[in-house]
C-alpha cells in the first residue's frame, strides 16, 4: 500500500507537554487569586497582582498557545514545522523560567529568581520566534493567517524583551523612568500584540473550519490586521512621546474597530454554516469573542471615571476573554492530538471513538458553569468591594481549574482499550 | 467523481462510505473528499485520488490509512495506492445533499 502526498503533522510529543503544563498553570493562577483576593482593591501593579498576571499570561495563556500553535502552524502556513528540537527547547526554558519569574514577583525578590526567570522566558521566546520564522519562510505561503501568526510572535518577542529590561531595571538603573511606568506598555504589547493578534489569526481560520462555513473574507482580516498593528504602533509612539491621555483614544478606537470587525466575521461565518449543530466547545469560543468587548468597556470607563478599575480590566482579559477561548479550544484541539496518537493506524480495526469522546462532556459542562459563575461573582466582588464575594468567586474559579485539569489528564492518559468497542 | 470500472468502483465507493472524518462524523464520500477511483487490470492495482479538508489536516494520516485498509480488505491481491491532491482544493460545495442533511443543513 502506498499513500502519496500526505504531509506529516507535528508530533504529539512536541505539543502535549504544553497543554498539561498550561492546565496546571491555570490551577496555579486561580489558587494565587484565591489566596490574594485583597489585590482586587489594591494598586494593579502590586507584587501579588504581578504574580497572578504573569501566571495567567505565561503559564496559562502563552504555554497553551505555544502548544496549539506548534500543531496548528502547519495548517495556517501550509508548511511543516521547521524544528521539533526548537519546540522542545521552547517548552523547557519556559517551563523552568515561569515559576522563577512568578516566585520573584510574588515575594518581590528582584534578584536571582526574577532575573533568571526573565532570561529563561526570553530564551524560550527566541527559540519559538526562530521556529515560526523559519517555518513560515520555508513554506513560502504568505496568506493572511501566516502574517497574523508571525507578526504576533514578533510582538511577543518585543513584549518579553521589554519585560526583561524592566526586570533588570528594578536593580540597575537602565531606563530613565521607573519600571512601573512602563508596565502598561509591556502589558498592552502582550495583550494586543501577542494574544489578540494570534487568537484572531488562528480563530479566523478555525472557527469557519469547525462550523463548516463557506464564509471567508480576506479583506476583513487584512483590515483587522492593519487596525491592530496601528493600535500597537500608535500606542507605543504616544507612550514614549509622553502625549496627554486624550490621544490614547486613537489606539483604543483602532482596537475596538478590529474587535468589532472580528465579531462580524465570526457572526457571518456562523450565519452561513453548513453544520447546524454547534458543539459546546465552539459555543464557548464564540462567547469569548463577545467577551473581548468587556475589557474595552471597562477601559473606557476607567479612563473616563474611575482609576481603580485597572484590576477589573486585567481580570476581564486574563480570566475572561483569554480563559474562555482556551477552555473552549482546548477540547477542540487536544483530543485530536491524542486521538491521532492512539488511533491513527487503528481506524479500520474496529469502531473507534470520536475525538470528542476522549474527554468527559459532563465534567466540561460543570467546569463551564463553575467558570462562568466564578467570573461573574469575582467581577461583582470587585465592583462591590466585598471580600466574601471575591473569595466565593475565586473559589468557583479554582473549582473550574480543578475540573479542567481532571479532563486534560483524562484525555492525555487515554489508551485504545478504553475507547474501542468491537 | 470519475471512475473507469463501474462495478468495482461502486463496490469500492460502498466501502468508502464506512470511512469517516473523525471530527465531523460524516463519511468521506458525502463529505466530498473522494475525487476518483481507478482500477488498473494490467498492473493489478487500485488508485484512489482524494483530498482532505486542509493540506495539513491533523486527521490526514488516520483518514488515508483508513481508506487504504478499507480498499485492501475489499480487494485482496490488488496494490492499493491513495493519492492526495489539493488541486482542486476541497470546499464546502463538495459536500453532497445527503452530507448536508446529516449536518443539519
Amino acid at each position: 500500500m502506498i499513500i502519496s502526498g500526505l504531509q506529516k503533522t507535528t508530533n504529539h510529543k512536541v505539543v502535549l507537554p504544553f497543554y498539561v503544563y498550561a492546565a496546571f498553570g491555570y490551577l496555579a493562577g486561580t489558587l494565587l487569586l484565591l489566596v490574594s483576593t485583597e489585590v482586587a482593591g489594591a494598586h494593579p501593579f502590586n507584587p501579588q497582582a504581578l504574580a497572578i498576571t504573569h501566571t495567567m499570561a505565561l503559564a496559562w495563556g502563552t504555554m497553551i498557545i505555544f502548544g496549539a500553535s506548534h500543531q496548528l502552524l502547519p495548517v495556517l502556513i501550509e508548511g511543516k514545522l521547521d524544528s521539533d528540537l526548537l519546540a522542545h527547547l521552547t517548552f523547557w526554558f519556559a517551563a523552568l523560567g515561569i515559576p522563577l519569574l512568578v516566585y520573584g514577583f510574588y515575594t518581590f525578590d528582584v534578584g536571582f529568581p526574577l532575573q533568571a526567570g526573565a532570561l529563561l522566558v526570553n530564551l524560550a521566546v527566541v527559540f519559538y520566534l526562530i521556529n515560526v520564522l523559519r517555518s513560515s519562510f520555508k513554506s513560502g505561503k504568505r496568506n493572511v493567517h501566516a502574517w497574523f501568526v508571525t507578526t504576533a510572535t514578533l510582538w511577543l518577542f518585543a513584549t518579553t524583551l521589554l519585560g526583561g529590561v524592566l526586570v533588570l531595571n528594578f536593580s540597575a538603573d537602565l531606563l530613565t523612568r521607573s519600571s512601573v511606568e512602563y508596565l502598561s506598555l509591556h502589558a498592552h504589547l502582550g495583550i494586543v500584540g501577542w494574544f489578540l493578534l494570534l487568537v484572531i489569526g488562528v480563530g479566523s481560520r478555525l472557527i469557519p473550519m469547525f462550523l463548516i462555513s463557506k464564509y471567508t473574507s480576506n479583506a476583513t482580516l487584512w483590515w483587522i490586521f492593519a487596525l491592530l498593528n496601528l493600535a500597537l504602533v500608535s500606542f507605543s509612539c504616544l507612550y514614549f512621546g509622553g502625549h496627554p491621555d486624550e490621544f490614547f483614544f486613537l489606539p483604543v478606537l483602532c482596537g475596538v474597530g478590529a474587535i468589532l470587525l472580528f465579531g462580524r466575521y465570526c457572526y457571518k461565518a456562523f450565519q452561513i454554516r453548513i453544520r447546524k449543530q454547534v458543539d459546546q466547545q465552539v459555543k464557548t469560543s464564540l462567547i469569548s469573542v463577545a467577551q473581548m468587548l468587556l475589557p474595552l468597556l471597562v477601559l473606557v470607563f476607567a479612563l473616563t471615571f474611575v482609576d481603580r478599575m485597572a484590576f477589573l480590566y486585567g481580570f476581564c482579559i486574563f480570566f475572561g476573554w483569554l480563559t474562555a477561548i482556551i477552555l473552549g479550544m482546548t477540547f477542540k484541539t487536544m483530543p485530536f492530538i491524542v486521538w491521532n496518537r492512539v488511533y491513527h493506524n487503528k481506524a479500520h480495526q474496529g469502531k473507534t471513538p470520536a475525538p470528542k469522546d476522549l474527554f468527559d462532556e459532563k465534567i466540561y459542562k460543570v467546569m463551564l458553569c463553575s467558570y462562568l459563575g466564578g467570573f461573574v461573582l469575582f467581577i461583582s466582588g470587585i465592583l462591590l468591594l466585598s471580600p466574601w464575594v471575591l473569595k466565593v468567586g475565586a473559589l468557583a474559579l479554582v473549582g473550574s481549574a480543578v475540573l479542567y485539569v481532571w479532563n486534560v489528564v483524562l484525555t492525555v492518559r487515554h489508551r485504545s482499550g478504553a475507547g474501542i468497542s468491537n | 467523481m470519475r471512475t473507469n470500472n463501474e462495478e468495482k468502483c461502486q463496490h469500492a465507493l460502498k466501502d468508502l462510505y464506512n470511512v469517516y472524518d473523525p471530527e465531523i462524523g460524516l463519511n468521506i464520500v458525502d463529505l466530498g473528499l473522494v475525487y476518483e477511483i481507478n482500477f488498473d487490470e494490467v498492473q493489478q492495482g487500485v488508485d484512489c485520488f482524494m483530498t482532505l479538508t486542509s493540506q495539513f489536516c491533523p486527521m490526514g494520516e488516520a483518514i488515508t490509512q483508513d481508506v487504504t485498509d478499507s480498499l485492501s480488505g475489499s480487494f485482496p491481491g490488488l496494490k492499493v495506492q491513495v493519492n492526495l491532491t489539493f488541486d482542486p482544493p476541497w470546499d464546502v460545495s463538495r459536500i453532497t445533499p445527503e452530507g448536508k442533511e446529516f449536518l443539519g443543513h
